[in-house]
């Protein structure tokens, strides 16, 4: 059987717990059979990728008889559909694993379960997909099935107003895809994405079908300013499924853009490149300084979400850029920068949802204002936790920096680049990436410190419990991935390698045999990393210093009140929370950029009222783009609104002037 | 021309145009006229060595004037002018000074960017010239439009002048009669200016020119 | 035995900046005291200093996790690694591809984000007011150096400190102003991380003006020890960071570990720190300290300068 096949049988499979979940109807043993099966088919589905792409296989492709009469649906299982099905099953499977745990905690079970083996199926699909037809199905199959599930918890008023959003801006999304792949499809005469590879199209129909492969993918995967469903939707979701929708769908929308424009496109101009990389740096940034400023664990955690998108896309534009003019080495270092970027946040964002949900479940609060003190109850989720943030927040020797590392040496690649325009820019995306890694770290040590450092800030913190062993597994393998592809990063290179020759038809020299283990991506005297040395080197030095020092000088430890400078309060609102913490950075980045607002009513010595502190951030893609936009949708619908209240007289001359109308078009364009 | 001649007359003309950035940085206003002063000390060390480079002893009377009048004259008679009106205080910017700081970097970039590829083939020299100087015009005017004092407002204008020297020294043979004249409308200029600022602060007590405008009418409600 | 010769010189940098450390920061006390016409503590006193907070009774918070533990001597680690690996006395040691400057400068983050959460641990104001503007300093800091590091990776065509160094070592590279640039915003970077005047006091306890200080507030004994000698690896580092960048001369460069040549690279390696260690407390005594909100403008300098560095490379004579 050709793996392709298999592929479609995992599909099915995924699809055939859904409706083993509505057999099984609300009774207990539906959690843990569900979120088994899909752990069982997610894992058949991560072999077979891994088969494929560790094994070097020839992509296999089939026809199925559905779908359009005469067309059939066409599906092609290559390197890159591997790449992108190892991250979706990969997440997939810790999903289902930290599932059968956290899922015990669902008020209504049979909210999620039907839906959850779709969401999968349909995700997957997509990367089967072959011709336009069953692409698009596909990712709408793929955006329902979601939404069902960001709505699952309806009662939320909050959440309704995201699933409407979702909605949206997901058929805006596949509206630009449908009008892009139609660019395309017109071009070769046919769907499938095999004949319009070999088709030729003009330089403007190739630019207007990448510019809106990228509105239509950024909006998937959360590119600035289309991101403004994700920060709503992703929380909304159980904290398993917002790890997928986070972790693996955006993941899926990157897909979407680099096999449109990647594969199908083809090369056209370099400036393609420049528009990408300049996008990418403004998620980047705006992302990062978001995800600051926020309260709430999950929405932080959906808002850095887009600025790891930001960071992918500023290796596929560059990539882009390279390959248009040919510098086929460069343009794969940016792409598996990219890529390793792709599996990097897939592996940490969902360990920080599940630790997010871990968190939710043990104290019911997301809000971080209300948590603190956490690692003392909690222990095993604050370490796993802890290493997801450091990994995030791009500290070596974890995962994150590999991979941002590799993305700055595509951007200090980009002198040879002919264009001046693309000199000039990628350099200064380049500050703007360096600018998103420092507010990371900003961002994440606010995120562990106020959850669980610090003393808690209210009753349900302080008397939370640690979570299932089957959460904490998931945690634990995720956090284990964190760390071996941050200090072995050379094999997941080598593993990449198959996909950037497919892109880019060059590929970075192979790593695994190099001594010592060490990463280098163009030559040895350019740049070169060791992040299994630099592990080694950190753990030993700080290893020995502390035996040394206990051994040698003092080893005794006294414990006593916290001193505080004199002023020790006992009080835990007298703590930084999280609003506090990112005072500074909102006032140097925020006042400007977001319009930060802040008022303090203090009462004067004697007056007996609560002092009061109020702030307001605005964020400029609602200020600028969709709040005019809706202001001038509600206006039009209003005006239309009249329609409803005509006489019958009225409709019939309406009916009557579009018929006229219609006949004099006809009449004048024959 | 030998490495180490052109990477002098590389860093005298970079610092004609670090300096452009500094004036944007500072908000004192006595530390603005001392950051002009050595800009104006800077170019005319970079009008000299390029009079040394390309032989044409007449850029030596132009480095000469600019020395003098805008080293040394100006400064000093700003400084006068500052102390006499009493305001030491802090420039007030319009737009933020990180902004104006990056759109500045924006403006250098946008520069070079510009006169690279046209006079790729030109002598090196001559070419990055050309770059800085558009530069420091571009930057001069930016502190024109970002600051609301007179005086500030002087000094960007003579800044700006500075940029258009660089350029001249780059292109090699503007005449002297045409660089005396320059030097000489931007002294007119200056006195015209000097006059000028004195007159706001009688008549309205400051040196905002926000209040000219108000004056005018022009001003938008909200400022 | 090649190997071993190898190690060995890698294992003596390693030693070396970890043992000079405390030296440095003696002689910028020192002179600093001088310039402020006072005795000052002798040239040993940090070594002293270090000694006695070893042997001293560590006092912990009730509440204080294992994070609180354990941050001290990741700090210290990850400091001393960096430190060790930036070239100092010679160029092309066993280690030196093992972390290029974008790694050096990703070690110190590291360590930032280590101590940043000790410092949020006991949930103190004071450990929450330091570790916010401590995070608030990095955030324009560290784009700042990455943009640096841009601006010398561009001019050198490699982030690799070994090979930047035997390239500059040459003078090939000739008189810039990028590279002037990039060595101004590399100072204004080194006194913000360093948290010297004018950004933060290291011998201030006034609770308005301190950041670093803040963070440590509840740190003692042998805990304190060790985030004080990372504090003074991280200074050394700075320093050689500099010298190997700017001021390479005297390096043993192209592999040669003749006893000459490496004795030549150790002593003008230690005659650069000592003139860096003089000039520090001289240029911190010129100024006052700033308030925290003038600290963007200050920091976002580097930034700006670093920008124009690399912007300016552009127009240098190319390679």
């Amino acid at each position: 059987m050709p793996e392709v096949a298999i592929g479609l049988w995992c599909i099915a499979g995924f699809l055939g717990t859904g409706v083993l979940a509505v057999v099984l109807g609300g009774r207990a043993i539906a959690t843990p059979l569900v979120y088994g099966t899909t752990l069982v088919i997610a894992l058949a589905a991560l072999l077979l990728a891994l088969d494929v792409l560790l094994g070097g296989r020839p992509a296999t492709a089939t026809v199925l008889p559905i779908g359009l009469p005469g067309l059939g649906a066409h599906f092609r299982l290559d390197s890159l559909s591997a790449f992108f099905m190892l991250v979706v099953n990969f997440g997939a499977a810790a999903s289902s694993l930290y599932a059968i745990g956290y899922g015990r905690h669902e008020h209504a079970p049979m909210r999620v379960l039907p839906f959850f083996g779709p969401f999968l199926a349909g995700m997957n699909l997509v990367l089967l997909a072959a011709d336009g037809f069953s692409f698009l199905l596909s990712w709408e199959f793929m955006s329902l099935a979601s939404w069902t599930l960001v709505v699952s918890h309806h009662q939320v008023a909050a959440n309704i107003r995201a699933g409407f959003t979702y909605l949206a801006m997901a058929s805006f999304g596949t509206l630009c895809l449908l009008l892009a792949l139609g660019l395309l499809a017109a071009a070769g005469g046919e769907f499938t994405f095999e004949r319009m590879r070999t088709a030729t199209v003009s330089e403007s129909v190739a630019a207007t079908a990448t510019l809106l492969a990228l509105i239509g993918a950024g909006s998937k995967a959360g590119l600035v300013p289309l991101h403004v469903w994700l920060p709503l939707a992703h929380p909304a979701a159980p904290s398993h499924v917002s790890a997928l929708l986070s972790g693996v769908m955006t993941k899926v929308g990157i897909y979407g853009f680099i096999r449109i424009v990647f594969d199908v496109v083809g090369d056209f101009s370099p400036w393609a490149g420049l528009v990408v990389v300049v996008a990418g740096g403004a998620t980047a940034a705006l992302g990062v300084l978001y995800a600051v400023m926020q309260r709430d664990l999950k929405r932080l955690l959906a808002y850095s979400t887009v600025e790891n998108i930001g960071i992918v896309f500023i290796g596929l534009g560059l990539a882009l850029a390279f390959r248009a003019n040919g510098q086929g080495p460069a343009a794969a270092l940016a792409l598996t920068a990219a890529l390793f970027h792709v599996f990097n946040h897939s592996v940490f964002k969902s360990l920080l949802f599940f630790g997010a949900g871990a968190v939710l479940s043990a104290t019911g609060e997301r809000d971080m204002e209300k948590l603190g003190g956490l690692v003392h109850r909690m222990p095993q989720t604050a370490v796993v936790f802890l290493i997801g943030c450091m990994s995030i927040a791009a500290l070596p020797p974890l995962n994150g920096f590999v991979s941002e590392w590799m993305t700055f040496q595509a951007i200090l690649l980009s002198p040879q680049l002919p264009q001046w325009g693309l000199k000039f820019a990628v350099p200064a995306v380049g500050a703007m990436l360096a600018l998103a890694a420092a507010l990371a770290g900003a961002c994440f040590v606010k995120a562990f410190g106020v959850v669980f450092l610090s003393r808690p800030r209210s009753s349900a913190a302080a008397t939370a419990v640690e979570v299932d062993g089957f959460s904490l597994t998931a945690m634990l393998l995720l956090a284990w991935v964190c760390v071996l592809a941050g200090t072995l990063p050379g094999f997941v290179i080598d593993a990449l390698s198959p996909v950037a020759r497919e892109l880019t038809w060059s590929a970075l020299p192979a790593q695994a045999g190099l001594p010592w283990l060490s990463i280098v991506p163009i030559a040895e005297s350019r740049s070169s990393y060791n992040g299994l040395v630099i592990f080694f080197f950190l753990v030993v030095s700080g290893v020995m210093t502390a035996v040394v020092v206990h051994r040698l000088a003092s080893r005794s430890t006294r414990t006593s009140p916290i001193w505080d400078c004199g002023y020790p309060l006992d009080s835990p609102v007298t703590q930084y929370t999280s609003s506090s913490f990112a005072m500074p950075i909102r006032r140097v980045f925020g006042t400007v950029l977001f319009a930060v607002h802040e008022t303090v009513d203090m009462p004067r010595p004697g007056e007996m009222r609560a002092a009061r502190f109020r702030m307001r951030v605005r964020d400029p893609a609602w200020r600028f783009l969709y709040g005019p936009l809706v202001r001038w949708i509600m206006r039009s619908a209003q005006r239309l609104n009249r329609l409803q209240f005509l006489t019958i007289r009225r409709y019939l001359a309406l009916v009557f002037a579009a018929l006229i109308v219609l006949m004099l078009v006809v009449a004048i364009w024959r | 021309m030998s490495p180490l001649w052109f990477d002098i007359a590389h860093l005298f003309a970079a610092g004609v145009l670090v300096l452009s950035l500094m004036l944007l940085y500072q908000d004192r206003i006595t530390a603005v006229i001392n950051v002009f002063a050595l800009q104006a000390v800077v170019l005319s060390l970079s009008v000299g060595w390029q009079s040394i480079v390309q032989g044409a002893p007449h850029l030596l009377a132009t480095a000469f004037i600019a020395l003098i009048a805008k080293g040394i004259i100006i400064p000093t008679a700003l400084h006068r002018i500052v102390r006499k009106l009493d305001v030491h205080r802090e420039v007030e910017r319009v737009v933020s000074g990180g902004l104006t700081m990056l759109a500045g970097l924006a403006l250098v970039a946008l520069s070079i960017l510009l006169v690279q590829p046209v006079v790729e083939t030109a002598d090196p020299v001559a070419r990055e010239d050309f770059a800085f100087a558009l530069a420091v015009v571009l930057l001069g005017l930016l502190l024109m439009i970002t600051r609301r004092n007179a005086v500030t407002q002087v000094v960007g204008f003579m800044s700006l002048e500075n940029g258009l020297i660089l350029a001249a020294t780059g292109a090699r043979g503007m005449p002297l009669v045409v660089e005396v004249s320059v030097a000489f409308s931007v002294l007119i200029a200056f006195i015209v200016f000097g006059v000028f600022v004195f007159r706001i602060r009688e008549r309205f007590d400051t040196v905002d020119v926000n209040v000219l405008e108000r004056f005018r009418g022009e001003r938008r409600e909200h400022l | 035995m090649a190997l071993t010769v190898e190690l060995a010189l890698q294992l003596l940098q390693i030693g070396m900046v970890v043992a000079i450390a405390p030296l440095i920061m003696g002689i910028t006390r020192k002179v600093r005291a001088r310039l402020l016409r006072r005795r000052g503590p002798p040239l040993v006193q940090p070594y002293l200093d270090l000694w006695k907070l070893m042997h001293k009774e560590v006092v912990v918070a009730p509440n204080a996790s294992w994070v609180y533990r354990r941050a001290p001597y990741v700090v210290f680690a990850a400091t001393w690694v960096a430190a060790g690996l930036v070239p100092t006395y010679a160029t092309g040691l066993l280690f030196s591809w093992s972390a290029d400057l974008i790694a050096v400068i990703a070690l110190l983050g590291t360590a930032r984000f280590a101590l940043a959460l000790a410092g949020m641990d006991v949930g103190t104001a004071f450990g929450g007011l330091g570790s916010s503007r401590e995070m608030m300093i990095a955030s324009l800091a560290e784009p700042a150096m990455l943009l640096i590091s841009f601006a010398v990776a561009l001019i050198a065509g490699t982030t690799q400190l070994s090979a930047i160094a035997a390239l500059f070592s040459t003078g090939d590279v000739g008189v810039r102003v990028s590279l002037g640039l990039a060595l101004l915003a590399l100072i204004v970077v080194g006194i913000a991380e360093n948290a010297r005047i004018p950004i933060d006091n290291p011998a201030t306890h006034l609770e308005l003006t301190m950041v670093h200080e803040a963070m440590i507030l509840e740190y003692s004994g042998r805990h304190l020890a060790m985030i004080e000698a990372a504090a003074q690896l991280k200074l050394v580092l700075y320093f050689s960071l500099v010298a190997c960048l700017f001021a390479p001369f005297g390096m043993a460069v192209g592999g040669d570990q003749s006893a000459l040549a490496l004795g030549i690279g150790i002593v003008t390696f230690l005659g650069k720190l000592a003139v860096f260690a003089v000039l520090l407390p001289i240029a911190e005594t010129t100024v006052a300290k700033m308030r925290v909100f003038r600290y963007p403008a200050f920091v976002g300098s580097a930034f700006a300068a670093a920008a124009l560095a690399v912007f300016l490379r552009f127009v240098s004579r190319g390679f």
